[in-house]
Formats: structure tokens, sequence, C-alpha cells
């Protein structure tokens, strides 16, 4: 077997050429554009940029944290085949952004971009609190229930003073940040009644959590149920709290093709970065991997193995209740049956982008990809208009193939 | 059938970035036991996989009974007459026995299974090689040593010609090893070849007829085990002198006691009762005694993992209630368990992390990592060791067997012990790792360290203990100093308290 290699910082620093060739010729395909008026092919350019601009940077990242000096890259075609295996599901996503773009140019706008990524955002805050169970080789059921939960509860109290059919007819005007706290902490009390069966009786977590998920929906119904709101949906939701899902950032001082920044995507960024820093900045995040790599020698290692358990339910259940918040906000409204299904949408993101459901093996970025997979493939087909039936099958179909090739990755005889 | 009931060719297999076989070969004689010898790493299960179908050899050719075989399943193995016996058994512990041994040939009455006639085969394959097992007995029930011989009585049922015994006497005590011995015997005078792989020299020169020894993926050679004795056989696995298998001791240990353990007595009534006794500062205190004596409950009893019913412990003096894992931390205590694989290593994560798990608060400030120090903390740690990895950032499942180990010993010689416990510190590790393992032994002692080491192997007990405590059905039998123990002794105390 011939065995090709080429040196680590060659190899990139040819990727951040590469990168910048495309950006350029991005700009000036954008002039060309401009100045011979080719309206059908709208933002190109500027998607050809980014592309360029995300390929340059993220070699110079990898140049700039490269330790070692010796590094090499194996070029064998067996290293080859290994990429192609390993980003398969990306390369797939990436033909069939094409293809969209093919059929409906209007696909190529930055705006479509903007929309994917802001419908992404509370599904990617949901999936990083489920990631934690998951990691732990657990599950969490529990999660679209505490969507719900949290949804109805912000709502509740954050109607407009002259709505005809309140809530709480005669609640004062609160500050936008009680009701928030009120529905987080609800969910966070649910989460640790999850923590609490799980490391106290050692409980399955998808027992523990599913008893957990009919005791909220119960729960919340009641509340729902409540005269006089009596299970009508929970509407006349008041602009200060909408404004949570629905300002839309720079909206005057940005070009017109984009229109403004949906304030759901720096949220999401800001929970990315917290969530990447407790995972691998933390000796909680640390502990979290080990017991999902080993639980028996986290115990013998000294790690509080329960209080960890219980501290990933209640961080959990604390980003499904900011989902739910921002759920109510963006659809300035809420009932029982919010977020139904969030959960295995949440799992099976994490899982296309990596996460082992044996635990011990996930990182945000994959979570990142695997979320945004999801949205886009369902976005780009309500795009070119595919039924939603059809969606669904498609979906199902995503999941078992992402996982599939993930999977042969370990197998190789 | 020709001169070799087996033969492997030139045997080459490629791992990514690894050449783990390079034109191996191995012929076994029809009716001999073969041993197959190396170092860790050195592919004899790597070979042994290729012959099982688990892995497709790149290069080389089997053959069986003369006929060249490719084999690429298990099952065209065992078809083939070939049966392997692992080194660490996988039983399906909440179904019987026999169901286990039948697995994917049960006896069927039409389409149902046949249970009565399945019972009956399995008690007479039980009887031929005087085994005493209820075959409708749960394998789970089954201690170590026992389903290791319903493993080999698996592989004589499928009546094969080639049997391959991987680590067979890991987990077996002297009395067990020599009913296996006998099962071996056996199977030999019946014309069937075994193929025999251990690291233990002694059991070596008995049994075997024939020894092959590899070294870093290559053959060395073939030899009739009456020409062998233990140096030879280290010196062609090692591919040097290894004049001593232990290194000299070059420290002394004070009276100073560092830990004082009295009338110490388990929750499980099943448990170890009653013992007493003192470890002191710099000395290597050696746990003998037979499987099931209950030296590793007792240990973990004191690191805080089992429960405790009545005695106590002083630790520099001070009472110590061993009630957790930190308690046992706090009071400077490590324990280095048996498993390596099931309560040692994490699999999935990094040598780095695998280093630190332990200590991880001391490189932290407010529960944030500070990355540089927790690195240079683990860098250090192993390079003391002399952990051989690609990088930190390997993952600890692709080391060998010894290089784990030292990783282990790393995570906890960073939480800085004074009372370091070793369960079986060189299990299932070659020969060159275990000098190592002993060194470090020999130069945290000289540092004023007390070390507790449970082995089985009755060499490594007596070579490196500064005393030897001998516990026989969890209890005490007594406390041997090193001048006078010796096998014979330590034998009589280990059965002192068996009820025959």
């Amino acid at each position: 077997m011939e065995e090709k290699s080429m040196s680590f910082k060659k190899f990139y620093t040819s990727f951040t050429i590469i990168g910048a060739v495309i950006a350029i010729f991005g700009v000036i395909f954008h002039f060309l554009q401009t100045s011979n008026g080719w309206k059908k092919l709208y933002d190109l350019p500027w998607f050809i940029v980014i592309i360029g601009v995300f390929i340059a940077g993220y070699s110079i990242f990898k140049n700039l944290t490269n330790k070692n000096e010796d590094a090499v890259v194996d070029m064998s075609s067996r290293a080859i085949k290994m990429f192609f295996l390993n980003n398969g599901i990306k390369i797939a996503l990436g033909i069939m952004v094409i293809i969209i773009m093919i059929i409906e140019p209007n696909f190529m706008k930055l705006k479509v971009l903007r929309d994917i990524l802001a419908q992404a955002s509370p599904r990617m805050i949901i999936a990083l609190g489920i990631c934690f169970t998951l990691l732990i080789a657990g599950t969490d059921l529990s999660a679209c229930r505490m969507v719900g939960l949290a949804a109805v509860i912000s709502a509740s109290m954050m109607q407009n003073p002259d709505y005809a059919n309140r809530f709480f007819p005669d609640l004062p005007h609160l500050p936008v940040i009680v009701p928030i706290i009120l529905a987080i902490l609800a969910c966070m009390i649910f989460g640790l009644l999850n923590g609490f069966l799980v490391a106290r009786f050692d409980m399955h977590p998808f027992i523990a959590t599913l008893a957990t998920q009919v005791i909220i929906y119960g729960a919340c119904s009641l509340y729902f149920d409540m005269p006089p709101n009596n299970s009508q949906p929970i509407g006349g939701i008041r602009s200060d709290f909408s404004a949570i899902g629905q300002t839309l950032l720079w909206k005057d001082k940005l070009p017109s093709n984009i229109g403004g920044i949906p304030i759901l995507i720096p949220i999401a960024l800001l929970f990315i970065i917290v969530i990447w820093f407790v995972l691998n900045k933390t000796v909680f995040g640390k502990n979290v991997y080990a017991i999902g790599g080993n639980r028996e020698a986290a115990v013998v290692s000294g790690i509080n193995v329960p209080m960890t358990i219980v501290g990933i339910f209640v961080l959990a259940s604390a980003l499904y209740g900011v989902g739910g918040v921002l759920e109510a906000a963006r659809t300035a409204g809420a009932t029982n049956n919010y977020g139904v299904g969030y959960e295995l949408d949440a799992i099976a993101a994490c899982v296309v982008g990596g996460v082992s459901l044996n635990g011990g093996v996930g990182k945000v970025s994959g979570i990142i990809i695997g979320v945004l997979i999801f949205t886009i493939i369902q976005y780009g087909l309500q795009f070119i208009g595919v039924n939603a039936m059809w969606q669904q099958v498609i979906k199902g179909v995503i999941i078992a193939v992402a996982v599939a090739i993930d999977l042969s990755k370990y197998r190789g005889k | 059938m020709g001169e070799y009931v087996l033969e492997m060719n030139n045997i080459v297999k490629v791992f990514p970035g690894v050449k783990a076989l390079d034109g191996v070969t191995l012929k076994v004689r029809p009716g001999t036991v073969h041993a197959l010898m190396g170092e860790n790493g050195a592919g004899k299960s790597t070979l042994m996989k290729c012959l099982f179908g688990i892995y497709h050899e790149d290069g080389g050719e089997i053959i069986l009974d003369g006929k060249k075989e490719n084999i690429n399943t298990s099952k065209q193995a065992l078809e083939l007459g070939v049966s392997m016996i692992h080194q660490e058994l996988h039983p399906i512990a909440y179904r019987p026995v026999m169901e286990n041994i039948w697995l994917g040939r049960f006896p069927m009455k039409g389409i149902a299974v046949d249970h009565k006639k399945m019972y009956k085969q399995t008690k007479e394959l039980f009887k031929k090689i005087e085994l005493d097992i209820d075959p409708a007995a749960l394998a789970g029930t089954l201690s170590a040593s026992q389903l290791q011989l319903v493993e080999i009585a698996k592989a004589v049922s499928y009546n094969s010609k080639v049997i391959i015994m991987d680590e067979p006497t890991s987990s077996l005590t002297e009395n067990e090893v020599e009913h296996l011995f006998k099962i071996i015997n056996q199977l030999r005078s019946e014309g069937r070849s075994i193929i025999y792989i251990s690291h233990k020299m002694e059991e070596i020169l008995k049994i075997s007829d024939e020894v092959t020894i590899m070294r870093d993926g290559t053959y060395v050679g073939t030899w009739p085990s009456a020409e062998l004795t233990t140096d030879l056989i280290i010196n062609r696995m090692v591919g040097r002198d290894l004049t001593n298998r232990f290194p000299p001791k070059t420290y002394k240990t004070s009276d100073e006691p560092i830990m004082e353990v009295n009338n110490l007595t388990a929750t499980n009534p099943k448990s170890f009762k009653d013992v007493t006794f003192t470890l002191r500062k710099g000395e290597i205190l050696g746990i003998g005694g037979l499987v099931g004596a209950q030296r590793t409950e007792l240990v973990e009893a004191i690191f805080g993992l089992r429960g405790i019913e009545s005695g106590t412990i002083k630790v520099h003096g001070e009472d110590y209630k061993a009630k957790s894992v930190a308690d046992a931390k706090k009071h400077k205590i490590a324990l280095l368990t048996e498993e390596r694989r099931a309560t040692g290593i994490f699999g999935v994560l990094s040598v780095l992390d695998n280093t630190v798990i332990a200590s991880q608060k001391n490189y932290a400030h407010m529960g944030v990592l500070q990355g540089a120090k927790r690195r240079e903390a683990a860098v250090t740690s192993n390079k003391k060791l002399n952990t051989k990895t690609a990088s930190m950032e390997t993952l600890i499942k692709n080391l060998s067997g010894g290089n784990q180990q030292k990783v282990l010993l790393a995570r906890w010689l960073l939480t800085d012990p004074d009372i370091l416990i070793l369960d079986e510190p060189t299990r299932g590790i070659d020969v060159g790792a275990k000098y190592e393992i002993y060194t470090i032994m020999q130069s945290l002692a000289a540092q004023g360290k007390a070390i507790i080491m449970i082995s089985s192997e009755m060499p490594e007990l007596l070579g490196m203990s500064d005393r030897v405590m001998v516990m026989s059905a969890g209890r005490n039998a007594g406390i041997l100093n090193k001048e006078d123990a010796d096998q014979v002794e330590v034998m009589r105390l280990a059965t002192k308290y068996l009820e025959s």
C-alpha cells in the first residue's frame, strides 16, 4: 500500500489560499452581477463569499491551534475514503442544497439563509439541553412537555391589559423577566425530579423522563384549563414580550437583501458558546463525558455521579425552558400542546451530528450541524413545494442513513 | 492428514497506520499443545482473530488439514473445526448456561427448541470434562473461573480440531488451573490441537509441546518446549536480555505505621470478616490468596466503594470512615482497580482526559478548567511513567494494555496519594511493561509511599512484596515477612479457612 501524506501546515495553508480565492471570486462575481444585471442569480455571489471565508477561516484556525510542528495529513486513498465517510452527511446536504437552488433559484437569497438560522435557533437550544442527557447514555423524553410548560406559563402572564380573554384578569403589569424566570424555574423543578429519579433509584432515563413527561403534560393542562381560560389558546401577547422572539436587529442599517437579523440568532449563539464552554472547559463538563464514557470508572475516580446526573437534568430542563419561552415569544401565543415532538427532533439532530447514544461521545459543533441539517432540509423541501407527508419520509430516511454512515466508521474489518 | 493440522503462512495484517502482522507463520501439529507467546502488542490476538474470521488477513495463507481456506466469519471458522476461547468472556448473563453453549445451534423439535435434549447434551458434555455445574443455572451466577471452564466445554462441543485458548488461566486459581490442564491433556490425547496463549512462563513450559514466539508483529521462531527455559523465552520475546524479572530492591522501609485496619468486617456477610493489619510507610504489602478470598472486596471497602459493618481504620493515626471515594481521596488513598476496562479506563476519552479525571479539581478555578495546567500535569506524569502514546489526544482505547495501565497509574499519582492500592497491577501486561511498573512501584515506596498490591501471580507476589498478607475465605490467614514467604507457605495459608 502506498503511503501518501502532506505536512499539516502546507495542507491547511493551501486551503486558506483556496478559500481566499473563492471569496475574491465571489466579490468579483458580485460586481459582474451588478454591472450585467444577472437578477436570476439573486445573492449567489455572497454565498460564494461566505463559503470562501469559511474555508479560509477554518484552515487558519486549524493552523493556529496546531501545536505539533511535524504533524502530517494522511493523504492515502484510505484516508480520503474515510474523509468522505466522516463527512458524508454534510456532502449530501451540500448536494441537496445545490439541487434545491437549481430547481428554485429564489433559494439563493441571504434572507433565506437568515430565516433558516432563525428557525433553527430555538431547536438548537433544546438540542443543546438534550445532548447532556444523551452524553451520559441517557435520554430525555420530557423535553417536549417542558417546552410547552414554559411557553404556557410565560405567555399566561404576558398578555395585554386590554385583551378580552386574559389568563389572569387582574394581573398587574409584570416586568418581562419575571414570567421568564418563573417559566424556567418550573421546568427546572421537573428537571430536578428527572435527575432525582435517575440518580437516586438508578432508573433508566427513558422511563424516568417518560413518567415526568406525562406528569408535566397533565400539570400543564390543569394550569391551562384554569378558569377563566378554560383551555383557550393564549393570545394577546404583550409586544415587549414577543419582541424577544420577533425583533429584527439593525433593520435599517443592513442592506435590504438581508433586512435585519432576527434576535433569535444571537440568543442561540450565546447559548452555543455557553454550552461549549461548560462541556469543554469546566469540571462539570468533563465529568459528564466521564460518566457517559464509563460510569463505573467515574465512580472509582471519585466523581460525584449522582450530583452530576441531577445537575445534567436540571441544566437541560433550564434550556428547554428557554426554548419554550422563545417559542411563545416568537409565535406570540401558547397552548398546552406546544413543543410536541421537539424531543425526538432534538435527539435525531444530536445523533445525526455524531452524538453517540452509548454515551461519552459528542461535540457541540456536531449538534449545530445536526440541527442545521434538519432545518435546512425542512425549509428547503417546503420551498420547492414537496408536500408535508413526503417531508416526513425524507426526514426519516436521513436519520437512518446518517446514523448508518456514522456507525460504519467504527466497524471496518 | 499431513504433518500439520493448521498452517498459517506469511500472514500480513495492516491497520490504518500500523502493520500489526508482518509475515507471521504458525504451524500446529495434530494432537499437540502449541503455545503462542509474545509481549502485548506483539500481534498474538490479531493473528488468532485472523484465524477465527474476526479479521481478514491482507496477505498470506491459512491451510487447514492441507486445504487452503478463506475464513471470513467466525461461524465459518467453527464449521471448519476451529474454536476460540476469548480472553474476556461475554456470557449472556440472564440466560441459562446451556443456552449459552448451544446458542445458534439449539437442538430442535419441529419449530420449537428442545430444552430437554439440550439439558441432556450439556450434562453429558460437562461430565466428559468433569465439570460440576447445573446446565440450567443462569450464566450470570457463575464465577469467572466457572465461566472459563464452560467456555472450554463449549469449544469441546464443537468437536473442533483446533482450539484457541487466549489467556485461559488469567482468572483461575491454582487448583482450577490443574483441572484445566487435565482437560487439555484429555483433548490432546483425543488428537485435538490447542493453541495456547499465556504470559505465564511456568504454565507454558509445563503444558505445551511447542512454542512459537512473536515480537512486534513479526515471527521470531518455533521451538520444542523441552529446549526452552523461562529466560530463553523472555529473551526471544523482548529481543534483549532481561536477567531479572524484578528490579533489585534499593529502598528501605520504615516501621512507622501509616494505616491501621482493625477487625474490619464487610456489610455483605459473604465477604471479608475481622481483618486486621497494619500498613507501614515505604513498604509494599502484598495480598495473596485464592480467587474468592475477598481481597478485592477488602481494598474496595477501604477505598469507600463497599459497605463496612464494623471495625475501624486509622490513617496517620486518625479515624477514617471510608464512606465514599471522595473521603478516601481526602485521606490520600488511591486505588487502581482490577478490571482495567470495566472500572478503569474511559475508552472513548483521550489520554489527557483519562489522566486528569481523578485530580480535576486541582486544575480548576471555580469549576472552570485551566487548560494549560491540566495538560502540563498530564504530560509530566505520563512522561514520568514512560507511557507510549502518539499524543495526549489519542483515545485511550487505542493504547496497549500496559500503556493503559500506566495512564491509570499516572491518574492516581496525580492525586498525590500516601497509600496506593494496586489490584492486580500487571494483569494482562507484557513482560517489558511489567518490569517498568515494578520499577515505578519501588521508586514510590522509596519516596515513603505505602503500597498495597493484590496479586494472584505467585512470583510477582513473592518477588515484589516486603510483606505478604494471605487471605483465606475473607479472613486474614497470616502475614509473612519476605524471608519467610515462599510458595508453599502462601498456599498453606491461602487454604487455611477453606471448608472442604
